[in-house]
């Protein structure tokens, strides 16, 4: 019996998926991303395409959490209440290739922005960086509703990500999606059949189909990543296997659900065993993000500098192989 | 490949002589089937039945054992995907000690490796092995390195030292220790023979499938299968694709040349790359991840990776069933209650902590199902809240009587309320991401 490489071939293919828009695509960004088209699992060159990398954004708050932690609030000290400015700064210095505007202080309980404030801030901070844009809601359906349909309208023409919908709440906001030319985050509970009913919802009412991007709900590093992990795995093997409604590229977001974890900011002091706090918050990032790359995420949300600095790195080092041997 | 009981009976002495304890050889072969009785049961065995039959029952992939005093047993892995059962072996981290380092650094290194005793969900996190590099030139450290590590520390050891007296001389001191010998070079009668000796297992280090494929066939034709691979890559994408490739040639097309555990040597510029690659490997598909340096939180973030990708699919993890602070409660914070299926349990906890607010959050015993699906097995009623309120005696240890249950078993609120007098019964939101708004809105204290 002699070696051959064990090659599968896919019938499948990760739907390719276009956020931001230039000048020529109607948009003011200097640049469009184009993530998915894989027709392989992650990173298998030697079996089949991956015509896009996967692509880093950074974000940025309407309102800082509270729970933002300490290492990050002093990598951001001079810009953090600045999200414009805090925005230019992850672009500039850190190589971020796209931008999360996050407004989680739109939500009643945690500050009750109006709809307005939220469309001047997206605004603002299309002003001040030309990469593409996501504007990240939160739970809150009433408030999102009313936030997302204002954005979308005042930003049409970007083809923003809007980032989320989910299956109790995605009519009007993909209406609005629809309507406006934005493309649109379908967000599920860690659960491969509720994703996919999402999707059929979205069909159902004529969504553009290279306008979705999944996302399977992240989990951070010991905080249920193991679920996300394999949920993703399956995801992706069905989509290469040929389900056209669950063949989107995966958004995943590191970044906020590491902040929100005690390793991501609990004192060494506290906690000797755990190690340095600074060089912790990194770490706990940079093992979750490279495990969801492995899992087959296309567009990673992340808030580390470092970690963002490592994660592009090493996808570069992994596009640069050849076909295995 | 599993053989059938009629082809196991062709290599049978057909003699029925019943000393293996079953009448006839038609009889023990499909005992041996079926994997209820083992060939060393026959004494008339003929050499060429052990040797088929032992090859037929090896599993695709070896399981190798690295150290004696805390050994450590990788490999014997069967699916691609941990969905599709489970990973059996955790990786095994090894921290690489040099003995260029100096006797001091590297005694130092070794003790606060030892010192790392991290804990979650109830199980204890810890790096495995050593690797010993022997880069100083002088024989000497080579053992006196050893001797310290085997002094400090029941964790198994990978030797990397290509001097050949020393490494003769090394192997002598760690007999019984099961150690791992690293190979630069292609394997040798001599590698082999010395393996042999000391009870080691050998890491070939190859750059091509197919010089891989020529060293472990050449270490079976010597019948030694104790091996790690090492297949040496150029690049991250390259070592990456590869394993795939190994653990799919071994699973998929059982092919034995590739049949072991898989080794990674980390490359890169730091602990950021390091931890990057590590996670990566980790995840596909390597058995050893060699850490050519640490601290507790590079350390920390890896071991927890590495439990999450070996939790058992089929089991969910539970945490304990007790009383978990939530912040920094006193005796008049409230109560929250849940189950102990762990992921239910990090987010409760991630959101009542999040809220701002401190709490004792009750974690009742569900055998590791989530709120709904317990509730509907009966493992989650208002008396089995109630009893477990009591034989934790929480009465004593707070003086709060709220108590907060999740709003998707608001039915059980009467039957806990009839069962714990005294007590306030809350029923709290669906969704723990509610519990912010919630809190805000319900006075529990």
């Amino acid at each position: 019996m002699s070696f051959e490489i064990p090659k599968e071939k896919n019938p499948g293919k990760v739907a390719e998926v276009t956020i931001g828009a230039t000048p020529e695509q109607g948009g003011t960004r200097s640049y469009s991303v184009t993530i998915g088209g894989s027709t392989a699992l992650p990173f298998h060159f030697f079996e089949g395409e991956h015509p896009h990398p996967p692509a880093v954004a950074m974000e940025v708050f309407d309102k800082v959490p509270a729970k933002y932690p300490r290492p990050l609030r002093d990598e951001f000290q001079d810009v953090i209440d600045q999200p414009w400015e805090m925005a230019r700064k992850c672009v500039s210095q850190y190589g971020a290739e796209l931008i999360s505007v996050r407004l989680e202080g739109t939500h009643p309980e945690k500050g009750n922005r109006s709809a307005e404030e939220a469309v001047e801030l997206v605004k603002e901070v299309l002003r001040s960086v030309t990469v593409p844009i996501i504007v990240t809601g939160h739970s809150h359906f009433a408030k999102m509703n009313e936030v997302m349909k204002k954005v979308c309208e005042a930003t049409a023409g970007e083809n923003c990500l809007i980032n989320y919908v989910e299956k109790d709440n995605y009519k009007t906001i993909a209406a609005a999606s629809i309507v406006y030319k934005h493309t649109l985050v379908a967000q599920s509970p860690i659960d491969v059949n509720l994703a996919k009913q999402l999707n059929i919802l979205l069909k159902d009412m004529n969504f553009p189909q290279e306008k979705i991007v999944m996302d399977p709900f992240t989990g951070a590093l010991g905080y249920g990543l193991e679920y996300t992990y394999s949920i993703m795995e399956r995801i992706r093997i069905d989509a290469l296997s040929g389900d056209s409604m669950l063949s989107f590229p995966m958004l995943v977001s590191p970044g906020y659900e590491c902040s929100r974890v005690k390793e991501a900011r609990a004192p060494e002091k506290d906690y000797p065993q755990w190690g340095n706090e600074h060089a912790r918050s990194a770490y706990w990032e940079i093992a979750t993000a490279m495990s969801l790359l492995a899992a087959g995420a296309e567009l990673l949300i992340m808030h580390h500098p470092q970690a963002v600095e490592v994660v592009k790195k090493k996808i570069r080092q992994m596009r640069a192989a050849g076909g295995g041997d | 490949m599993a053989l059938s009981g009629l082809e196991i009976f062709k290599l049978l002495p057909k003699t029925n002589c019943g000393d293996c304890g079953v009448p006839t050889c038609m009889a023990f072969a499909m005992k041996l089937a079926q994997k209820k009785a083992e060939l060393g049961e026959c004494p008339h065995a003929s050499d060429e039945a052990r040797k088929v039959l032992g090859a037929a029952s090896e599993p695709p992939i070896r399981l190798v054992q690295i150290g004696g005093a805390q050994p450590l047993a990788v490999g014997n892995e069967t699916v691609m995907f941990r969905h599709e059962k489970t990973f059996f072996h955790p990786a095994g981290i090894a921290v690489e000690l040099r003995t260029s380092a100096g006797e001091e650094a590297l005694a130092r290194k070794v003790q606060d490796v030892e010192g790392v005793q991290l804990e979650r969900v109830g199980e204890k996190l810890r790096p495995d092995l050593f690797f010993l590099t022997h880069d100083s030139g002088n024989p000497e450290d080579c053992l006196r390195a050893l001797r310290t590590v085997k002094r400090l520390s029941g964790k198994g050891i990978i030797l990397d030292c290509s001097e050949e007296k020393t490494l003769e001389q090394a192997s002598e001191l760690l007999k019984g220790d099961r150690p791992a010998i690293f190979l630069r070079q292609g394997v040798t009668d001599a590698d082999i023979a010395l393996a042999k000796t000391c009870g080691a297992s050998l890491i070939v280090t190859a750059r091509t499938f197919q010089d891989l494929e020529k060293q472990t066939e050449k270490a079976r034709a010597l019948d030694f299968k104790d091996l790690i691979l090492n297949l040496d890559s150029a690049d991250l994408g390259t070592q990456w694709q590869r394993n795939t490739i190994l653990r799919r040639s071994a699973l998929k097309n059982n092919f034995k040349p590739f049949g072991y555990p898989l080794l990674a040597l980390l490359r890169g510029d730091g602990p950021h790359d390091w931890l990057a690659c590590a996670s990566l490997l980790l995840c596909k598909y390597a058995s050893i991840i060699v850490l050519p340096d640490y601290d507790r939180a590079l350390l920390y973030a890896l071991l927890t990776l590495r439990q999450n990708i070996y939790t058992d699919t089929q089991k969910p993890i539970q945490v304990d069933a007790k009383v978990y602070p939530v912040g920094e409660p006193t005796a008049n914070s409230p109560v929250f209650v849940t189950t102990n299926f762990s992921l239910t349990y990090f987010i409760v906890s991630g959101e009542i902590e999040n809220s701002g607010i401190s709490a004792h959050l009750l974690v009742v015993d569900t055998e590791g199902q989530s709120v709904l699906t317990s509730w509907a097995a009966g493992k989650f009623g208002g008396q089995k809240i109630a009893k477990f309120v009591k034989d934790i005696k929480l009465e004593e240890e707070v003086k709060t009587r709220k108590i907060v249950i999740p709003g998707f078993v608001a039915q059980i609120s009467g039957d806990l309320e009839e069962n714990l007098p005294g007590w306030e019964v809350i029923v709290g939101p669906q969704e723990a991401s509610d519990i912010q708004s919630f809190v805000k809105n319900v006075s529990l204290v």
